[in-house]
């Protein structure tokens, strides 16, 4: 299970700040806390309130790279950005993300594929939103596993997300993206790997982490590879590592809590 | 048609173990032994690699096996009543690729030699053959805690193959085996999660996962080879699909848990129906050794050179790929 901490991110209090007066402190601090606590992956993302986001970007990349050798998900909408980032990056890093949109894999998978990087592609477009169904959803995953054919990505480079929503507006969602999880994994030999922005399914509720380690489990077991979460969440990161035990994806030792969190940035 | 042959693709591979040292490595071996590094299920070469044959170690202990059958004792005679001329003896006409010299003598009821006399013991192993050794204790914790410290020290350089480093002592033996550059051997009760757990353990103290050989314990034919079989075949399995703290090369005492078997000891007068003892005991060995193997065996410890010749001739058929 490939954890990609979330904190690094502008849309926190103490990150948007350490972006505006180029605090390094906090950002570094988050990023050992989150690769001490089992995080495979960092995300990064300046938020909507930079002024300069390349410049915003390329100071994040340089300095998460000053204190850890964790790879990096280069996280925005602008992918000139991400290019920007990714010619920084010293370990392949994963491209969050691109839509099913045809003009935006255009743009995205050969530049994977040029900087050796993997995609995190959402099963959704323009014109579908986020689809309701899963049929629908797993339509577009599909899509995008023939791009990544055409383009030349490697399946295990791929990233599909089927897309999560708080389950407080959206209650019916959930089971669907079970579902798309399970059909994506069945329908492509090799499979894709999947992921997941787990925390929006608590987005606004009570008992958000009782949710978010739910959550997570239940989405194992219908095939989930990755999620973007809270990797200082000891409750979540613990379910994550009994659930690999529970699903004989590892051997069980009585350390597994701990092997599971040290085992898993290298 | 041609048939299509599906293969797993398998991401981890167990690590390779060097065993010995050379003069130019720091010890007085004339050669070295490498063990491990395979990459598939056993023996199938078309999914990956078995870069390194398993190999045979003859088990020699430092005091007359008065207890052992005839037939084995018939084998090296009065050889057998000191170490060094036995290990001599085993490598020169035994088949011997190693030595597993067990320090028995050392049990205070078997000997009571001190440390001092176990080192002179393993020093003239050492000068007798040029095969890498294995140096285990007495079996009893407060012994071995003296004796393998003092034969690491002595033999600092060797890269001896040390043991046994169990769950509940281990702290004494890797540590000195880390001090001194030597290799050890970490057993657990067949059971495969106190075997990873006994891994980490040992890790944790800092010692690299290329001087750890597992001895996941084994039984004799008709006396539970099956668990032995399923341990080494699930390890194997969880090591191919990268499970680090199980992908480690592997010991078992073949020798000594198939001359337990009573198959292997009573005489033809008892059971006329089950034919000559001392060929059947042999057979008892060989055919332990030769299941272990596919279950992915490295390091197989013997007793008989009988035994040992038909273990060697079907391990180098298995090593030759076949036509698939």
């Amino acid at each position: 299970m490939e954890i990609i901490g979330e904190r690094i991110n502008g849309m926190f209090k103490d990150i948007r700040e350490a972006i505006k007066t180029l605090d390094k402190k906090p950002v570094q601090d988050w990023a050992i806390k989150q690769t001490e606590n089992g995080a495979t992956w960092l995300d990064v993302c300046v938020g909507p309130a930079a002024e300069d986001p390349t410049a915003a970007m390329k100071w994040l990349v340089e300095t998460v790279q000053e204190v850890v050798d964790t790879p990096l998900s280069l996280d925005s909408t602008n992918y000139d950005l991400i290019e920007e980032g990714l010619k920084l990056c010293k370990r392949p890093a994963l491209i969050n993300s691109c839509h099913a949109d045809r003009y935006k894999i255009e743009r995205v998978f050969p530049m994977a594929v040029k900087y050796n990087a993997k995609v995190i592609a959402l099963a959704m477009s323009e014109e579908s939103g986020i689809p309701k169904t899963a049929d629908a959803r797993v339509g577009l995953a599909m899509e995008l596993v023939a791009a990544a054919d055409e383009f030349g990505l490697p399946l295990q480079d791929l990233y599909i997300d089927p897309l999560i929503l708080p389950v407080n507006v959206a209650q019916d969602h959930a089971i669907e993206a079970m579902e798309t999880l399970r059909q994506v994994k069945m329908l492509s030999d090799p499979p894709p790997k999947t992921t997941v922005g787990l925390s929006n399914v608590s987005q606004r509720c009570n008992n958000r982490k009782l949710l978010n380690r739910t959550m997570i489990a239940m989405l194992m077991a219908s095939g989930l590879d990755s999620a973007i979460a809270d990797a200082n969440d000891d409750d979540l990161m613990e379910t994550a590592a009994a659930a690999r035990i529970i699903m004989n994806k590892e051997i069980y030792c009585d350390s597994f809590v701990e092997l599971y969190k040290t085992n898993h940035y290298k | 048609m041609p048939v299509q042959i599906l293969k797993e693709r398998n991401s981890g591979k167990i690590t390779s173990v060097t065993l010995g040292a050379t003069a130019e490595q720091g010890g007085t071996r004339a050669c070295t032994i490498t063990v491990g590094g395979e990459s598939s299920l056993p023996w199938l070469h078309f999914e990956g690699e078995t870069p390194n044959k398993p190999v045979v170690a003859v088990e020699v202990l430092d005091r007359y096996p008065e207890e052992w059958n005839d037939a084995v004792k018939a084998t090296y005679g009065d050889a057998m009543k000191d170490a060094a001329a036995w290990a001599k003896a085993a490598v020169e006409c035994g088949g011997a690729d190693l030595i597993y010299l067990r320090l028995q003598s050392a049990d205070p009821e078997l000997g009571a030699s001190t440390p001092e006399q176990c080192v002179a013991t393993v020093k003239k192993v050492l000068a007798a053959v040029g095969v890498p050794v294995a140096v285990i204790g007495c079996g009893i914790d407060e012994v071995d805690n003296k004796v393998i410290p003092a034969v690491a020290e002595a033999c600092a350089g060797e890269n001896l193959l040390l043991g046994l480093a169990t769950t509940e002592n281990y702290n004494t033996i890797v540590a000195a085996a880390m001090v001194h550059k030597h290799t050890v051997i970490a057993q657990s009760p067949l059971d495969i999660n106190m075997c990873k757990q006994l891994n980490i353990l040992i890790t944790e103290m800092g010692i690299p996962a290329d001087r750890i050989i597992v001895d996941p314990s084994i039984g004799g034919l008709g006396y539970g080879l099956e668990y032995a079989y399923s341990v080494g075949e699930r390890a194997r399995i969880g090591s191919l699909q990268g499970d680090k703290m199980l992908a480690l090369p592997t010991i078992g005492t073949v020798g000594f848990e198939a001359w337990k078997a009573k198959e292997a000891n009573v005489g033809a007068d008892e059971f006329p129906g089950w034919g000559d003892q001392a060929e059947r005991g042999i057979l008892w060995e060989a055919v332990t050794a030769a299941s272990l193997l596919q279950s992915g065996l490295d390091i197989l410890v013997m007793r008989h050179p009988e035994a040992i010749a038909l273990v060697k001739k079907n391990v180098a058929d298995l090593m030759t790929p076949s036509s698939l």
